[in-house]
């Protein structure tokens, strides 16, 4: 499915403020797999995510999504394959076109776009029965501007458009982050039931090591642009918030002795 | 006023509100500051007078200023996206090039089109005085305009461009290709302005290297005063809108030059432009400042 192999980015290269965000990152997502990504700020998970959906160009390395090369693609060529949801309400979603103009351009992600109208009755039809299943009542809003939602609203209709379209890879970026915590467990819950619904192989990317356990089946904890760690199955059931915290210190701690080493 | 300066107010009012849909389209859809339309329009002009003076036939002059048009504001939006020249800069580029571009079509500073037909006059019946036709033919110009700019950009294609303008980070994660919709969005707009500028010179008794002059405020204007008149973020309204702002303005700026008692002449017609989109500016603000303090 995702095959990501030794992957690097550096940013402002060749400068004093040189940031080597991703080095060698390779991680493979077998199809239908739900991952959950954690890391400290500057861990590399945001620009990994960026690499995967093509926002940024990598260095050196190759992605694939199903043997299919994508390493040089730009972003709207990949969105034929790659969902995604922001951090950011607003950046998902167009403030200025309405609910269901938002959606209609979703059901054509990486499709043809021809001159036959974008919302025709039938599909305004399906787009409220799809909108109704969120139970925020918002099916009879379809012809306001999204940019009259709340964030989270926005949110719930970014992941809904997320799925309007099969994809084989759904990328989550911290997309509750920006949310008050009732609205984040909401749209949590939402994240889960589309996921299973249409068995999305999905990568998650998130600022907590509660959800990082609580949903998926997978963790992976990034440091320093590369994988520390990497649980699964029985394994994974057994860790608890605690323990994750306690690796995450260890891996740090290992950090400051080779930096103590380096600079001893 | 008399009925004719009215009718004459009007009739470029309604040549100007295809300049504003052209505007519209690049500053308010696309969010592309362009100022390529100050050349777009004296180049349909030039184009339209130097060939209909050479023998041809006034249509297919006017779709070939058109076309004309198009190819400038493409390259507009390929010095964008392509080179990655500041959007501004590109247009200002693009606009003094066209200067040049507009005199070699010509080889002249104007082109006068006195007996030469035209696509009004070819289109003149007997019956009617030229001054009245010229204004009926222009309404059905620009309605056909305004509607066919509403269907296009409710179609996925169309759509796919609001998108571009509005949040391109996310039009390109759906797959659209925002290049090529700026590319697209910045031809259909100098497409408008080169239409407009090929009835200008048709109407006006010829093209002049000096026509485009102010041409983008004109059109700026246009759409101020349209969207503080009926302000909508319905399409077919703010097209409507947009019309009606070009056809007002040009009525206040006939208005400010036939009123003996102002004492203002030709001359002062930038200066009037800059006062009265001054005035659309503030209005809505002072609205909102009004009403906001109301309802505390």
């Amino acid at each position: 499915m995702l095959r990501a192999q030794d992957l690097h980015i550096t940013f402002n290269p060749g400068t004093p403020i040189e940031t080597r965000a991703l080095r060698g990152m390779s991680l493979d997502i077998p199809s239908g797999q739900f991952v959950t990504v954690i890391g400290s700020n500057g861990a590399g998970k945001s620009t990994f995510l960026n690499a995967v959906s093509g926002e940024l160009r990598v260095d050196s390395g190759r992605i694939e999504i199903d043997g299919i090369d994508m390493t040089r693609q730009p972003v709207w060529e990949r969105a034929r394959h790659v969902a995604r949801v922001f951090q950011d309400p607003m950046a998902g979603t167009c403030e200025d076109l309405t609910i269901e103009e938002n959606m209609a351009l979703a059901t054509l992600r990486g499709q043809r776009r021809g001159l036959s109208w974008a919302v025709k009755p039938a599909l305004r039809e399906e787009f409220r029965a799809q909108i109704a299943t969120l139970g925020l009542g918002l099916e009879n809003r379809l012809s306001d501007r999204i940019g009259l939602l709340s964030g989270g609203q926005r949110q719930a209709v970014s992941l809904l458009m997320a799925a309007l379209r099969p994809s084989r890879l759904l990328l989550l970026d911290e997309h509750t982050a920006a949310l008050d915590p009732r609205t984040a467990d909401f749209v949590l819950q939402l994240t889960v039931r589309i996921v299973a619904e249409h068995k999305l192989t999905t990568m998650m990317v998130t600022h907590s090591m509660r959800q990082a356990l609580d949903v998926g089946e997978r963790t992976v904890m990034l440091h320093q642009g590369r994988v520390v760690l990497d649980v699964s199955g029985d394994e994974r059931k057994g860790l608890t918030v605690k323990d994750l915290l306690a690796m995450f210190e260890r891996v740090r701690g290992e950090q400051i002795d080779d930096d103590a080493l380096l600079l001893g | 006023m008399s009925l004719y300066t009215l009718l004459g107010a009007f009739e470029i009012g309604l040549i100007f509100s295809l300049v504003a849909l052209g505007v519209y389209i690049s500053f308010r859809l696309l969010r592309f500051p362009d100022l390529t339309v100050d050349g777009s329009f004296p180049l349909g002009g030039a184009v339209a007078a130097t060939l209909i003076s050479t023998g041809t036939d006034p249509f297919v002059a006017t779709v070939v200023a058109t076309i004309a048009g198009a190819v400038a504001g493409l390259i507009t939006g390929w010095l964008n996206i392509r080179l990655k020249i500041m959007d501004l800069l590109a247009s200002i580029l693009m606009m003094i090039a066209l200067y040049s571009i507009n005199l070699r079509i010509m080889g002249k500073p104007n082109v006068p089109l006195i007996t030469e037909p035209t696509v009004f006059s070819v289109l003149q019946p007997d019956s009617i005085s030229d001054y009245v036709l010229r204004p009926m033919l222009l309404v059905v110009v620009v309605l056909a305009a305004k509607f066919l700019l509403d269907w296009f950009f409710s179609t996925q294609t169309g759509l796919a461009m609001r998108a571009t303008g509005s949040n391109a980070r996310m039009a390109r994660a759906q797959g659209v290709n925002t290049g090529l919709m700026v590319l697209g969005g910045m031809a259909l707009s100098n497409a408008l302005v080169g239409l407009a500028g090929a009835l200008f010179a048709q109407t006006q008794g010829g093209a002049d290297i000096s026509m485009g002059v102010g041409t983008i405020v004109i059109g700026l204007a246009a759409v101020i005063v349209g969207e503080s008149l009926l302000p909508s973020r319905r399409l077919y309204l703010a097209t409507i809108a947009v019309v009606v702002g070009a056809i007002v303005y040009r009525f206040f700026i006939a208005l400010a030059l036939n009123s003996d008692f102002i004492g203002l002449q030709a001359q002062d017609l930038n200066l009037v432009t800059a006062v009265l989109v001054t005035i659309a500016l503030v209005v809505p603000k002072l609205r909102q400042h009004w009403s906001g303090r109301k309802g505390n």
